[in-house]
This record gives structure tokens, sequence and C-alpha cells, in this order.
């Protein structure tokens, strides 16, 4: 688990600036009440009967079962770094999981807000590939259970504003240019016409820190899977283009303090002896443009993109073997950047 | 012109939340948007409420939200505040309160992506089980054993059955 996570790899297209793409599918079965409503026996049931069903799909990955319910609050806040499970999986109770593949892209959780929350998630902008493979994991799964399902409706999940399609793309951008320039209110305000939902790099209320902005779809009903991936398809271009033109005009008129900044924040990251994890989060944005614009040679965006991951709280508590107080991991946080960045 | 949320100045961006599940409008000025942005809070936890009563379906006060759902046992009520339903069945004794709301979510109330392969008509049936389950909890609630361990046989039998 402490390696290998595909979607971070820095590949893919347009992956300087679409760090991953992901797919998620809410699915029920249909002879279970919601989770809500489910007492603890049938939470059971039903962790049992998906579990055994994971682990013998008749086509698809080999899938490592996580038992959410009794793993400690390091792990469950480990997992909710790798993107691999919700807030609400972590924070839920009784029996509950999530299904993972050898190389993180396809997760699989049980009893979240749904019986059944799948996703996919490849490294730059690749919906199609994602489409593709989690369209197949529902097949797969759909084989020998009953998913709880309207002909007029289509499928139904515990809240109305899933219903449908039980579909939600999206991909994960990083646009410090328009950031910097507060270009980004224009694109945000005009995703928002068009019903596209911004977050932040954990979703979930959390907040665009290290200039990543998640934009997904908000409508799952009356439209194909299909039709929304398109949209997006549509949509997304423009924020990237957007972005390179900015970066372009930044380049051509303020080069000088673009370099100053990105050096400033490499020197920082590779000298500092204690630093939060919001600092953090910001100078490795300017230095992960720095990458994409080759100003900083040594660096790769695989190595910045896993250096957001990895020093996360939970992350770094995992890497030293023990369990750090915000001080500590502040001082932890400097010595691994330290360490990594030695050479950059 | 709505004022912003934060201050008394005209809003001039009005952001959509959806956390997942729960959807909240929010409409801010444009310094206050900059703000929002850099340190997005959590979500209102009655944002469900605010979404019902947006599509005119706030509490009414009136005989509807006793309508009980008899699969799951969960009221509109318990739905309105908590915002989840409790069962696939939910979606057609609420339907009357429920299209309103998907219109106002969606800007649609029929399907148009993918179907399961197994036919969605066999799902009628298996809604007796969510029944079963829950007159089993009430059971073993009122510590009628008796009535436990027959409706456990029960459901046992009709899960064996459409597996088959």
């Amino acid at each position: 688990m402490q390696t290998g996570c595909e979607w971070l790899r820095g590949t893919g297209p347009d992956a300087e600036i679409v760090v991953s793409s992901r797919i998620r599918l809410a699915r029920n079965l249909a002879q279970f009440p919601f989770i809500s409503r489910a007492d603890e026996p049938t939470r059971n049931d039903l962790e049992k009967l998906l579990y055994e069903k994971l682990q013998n799909l008749s086509a698809g990955p080999r899938l490592s079962y996580f038992d959410v319910r009794n793993l400690s609050d390091l792990d469950r806040q480990f997992l909710m770094e790798r993107q691999l499970i919700s807030k609400e999986l972590a924070d839920g109770e009784g029996a509950r999981g999530v299904a993972v593949d050898q190389g993180q892209s396809v997760s699989v959780m049980i009893n979240e807000e749904d019986h059944l929350r799948m996703q996919v998630v490849r490294s730059g902008f690749s919906l199609d590939e994602c489409w593709k493979d989690i369209d197949q994991l529902d097949d797969d799964i759909e084989e020998d259970v009953t998913y709880a399902f309207g002909e007029d409706l289509g499928y139904l999940t515990a809240c109305p504003t899933n219903v449908g399609t039980g579909i939600r793309v999206s991909v994960m951008l990083h646009l410090p240019a328009l950031h910097m320039t507060k270009e980004i209110q224009k694109v945000l305000g005009a995703l928002q016409k068009i019903s596209l939902a911004v977050r932040g790099l954990y979703g979930e209320g959390s907040s665009a820190s290290g200039q990543f902005f998640q934009v997904s779809n908000q409508i799952t009903l009356g439209q194909s899977e299909q039709q929304i991936i398109d949209k997006l398809h549509e949509v997304v271009p423009n924020i990237i283009s957007y972005e390179r033109r900015v970066r372009e005009a930044l380049l051509k008129d303020n080069r000088a303090k673009l370099h100053d900044q990105i050096s400033r924040a490499t020197g920082i990251l590779q000298k500092a002896q204690t630093i939060s994890s919001e600092e953090t989060m910001d100078l490795l944005s300017s230095v992960r443009l720095g990458v994409s614009l080759g100003m900083l040679d040594d660096l790769d965006l695989l190595s910045v993109n896993e250096l957001f991951i990895h020093t996360q709280p939970a992350h770094l508590q995992k890497i030293r073997g023990e369990t750090l107080d915000s001080g500590e991991r502040n001082a932890a946080r400097a010595a691994y950047l330290r360490s990594r960045l030695a050479e950059a | 012109m709505k004022k912003c949320r934060r201050c008394s100045k005209p809003a001039t961006l009005h952001i959509t939340e959806i956390h997942d599940s729960t959807v909240q409008k929010i409409h801010l000025c444009e310094n206050c948007a900059s703000e929002y942005l850099e340190t997005s809070a959590p979500p209102d936890e009655d944002e469900m409420e605010a979404l019902l009563e947006e599509a005119g379906l706030g509490d009414l006060g009136d005989e509807q939200d006793e309508l009980t759902c008899p699969n799951c046992g969960i009221t509109y009520r318990e739905f309105r505040k908590q915002g989840r339903l409790g069962c696939p069945h939910d979606y057609v004794v609420f339907k009357e309160r429920l299209i309103p709301l998907l219109e106002n979510i969606h800007e649609s109330t029929h399907h148009a992506g993918k179907f399961p392969k197994r036919a969605p008509d066999a799902s009628h049936k298996q809604y007796e089980l969510i029944k079963m389950r829950n007159d089993l909890r009430i059971a073993v609630e009122k510590e009628d054993y008796e009535a436990a361990a027959k409706l456990r046989d029960d459901i046992r039998q009709l899960e064996e059955q459409q597996s088959e």
C-alpha cells in the first residue's frame, strides 16, 4: 500500500494540468434497505454478500479487501489521503470496507452512503478509459446481484441527488496560473452556470489548497453516462488551454518574478526545519508549476505528485512508523521534504 | 439581485456546492468568493432541508409528513430531516413529493442512461425482503424471539429462491 499509486504517475494526456480523472458509480441491492435504515445484522449481511461477490468476480482485477470497521484511525486516514475511501466511510458505523486493486486505480466501498460506491481513477485526462473500466466492473458485479432500479428513475440511490445514473465524473485540475492571476473566478462562475461543481483536493467541503480544483457533474438524471462524460470533454479542454495561455503570458511578461517564486518555494522546502501541511501544499504547487514549465530539471511530475500525498499527516506517520502530534509532524514533514528534495 | 452572504455587496458569484449528496446554493460577491474558495468550509447540516425548501417542499405540516413506507418504515418527515431515503421503494411511496425535488436538482425526471442486464421488474419482488428485514428488526426490539426466528427462516428461504 505504501507504493504504487497509478494515478499519481504524472503521465497520460495533459498530465501537467489534469492530475487525475475519476468516475464513480453508486449502486444499491434491491433486496436490502439503504444504509441509513439498515440495522447491524443487515449491514453484516450486506458486507458479507458484497465481499464474497468482489472476491469472485469473473473478470477484472484482483481486489484486496480492507475491513474499515476494524482499522485504526490512522489507517483510515491513510486510505482517505490516498482517496481510496471517503470521509463518510472512514467516520461511519458498523460493517463496512473497501476493496482495492494492486495499482490503486480501482476501489469499491461497501456500506458507505449506498451499498456500493465503485470508482476508477487514472492519471491525466483519461475519462474514456475510466468509463470503460468502471462500466465493465459494474457489469461484472451485477452478474449475480439485482440492483435497485426503476425504469423511470434508473439506479435508485439513498440520496435523490445521485439517482438515475448514480455517476460522478470528475477531473482534478492543477491551476496555479489561473489562481495567481485571479482569472480562476471567471472559470468558476462559468462552470457554475453549466451545472458543474468545483471542490478542493479532498472533495467534501475541502478547500482548494495547493491550487487543485476538482470539476465534476452535478446532474445524474435525464442524461446518459456518455452525455455527462462528453460535457466534461467539452469543458475541461477550455480550462486547460486557459491555464496554458495564462502560464505563457506569465512567462512572457513576468518571467523573472515567476522564476523567483518557484526558486524560493523550492528553497524553503529544501531547507525548512518545520513546516505545516498548508504551507507545504502552497509551496509544492509552485514547484509543480516549475516542473511543468521546465524550470526545475531535476524533478518530475511523479515525484511532486507523490510529495503532495506523502506529506499528508497519516502518510508521514506511516513513513516514520510512529504516532506524531501536530508539532512533531511539522518537523517530520520538513525532514522528509529535505531528504526528498536534496538533489533537486 | 441577491446580496452576498458574507457582506452586503451585490452577489456576483452563485456557487452550487454538492457534497456527495447534499446541495447548497451560496451567493457571494467577488471578494468574498475568492476568500471562500481558499477556505471552503464544510457544508451546513440542513442542506437537504434547504433544497426541499427551494422546491417548495419544506415543512408543509400536512398529513404527507406522516406518510410511511410499508417496507422500510421511514416517514416522509424522517427523510426531510436526514436527507436520505430508507429503501428503494421510497421512490414510489414519496413519488408525489420527490418528483418536484428531482426536477429542481436534475431538471429531469427520466433516466436516460445505462440499464442493468437483469429485468428491473424482478426487483419489485425483492422489496418483500426489505419489509421482512424491517419486521425482523421490530420483532427483535420487542423481544418477540418466536416471530424473529420465523422471520429469519422466511428471509433465508426467500433469498435462496431468488438466487436460484
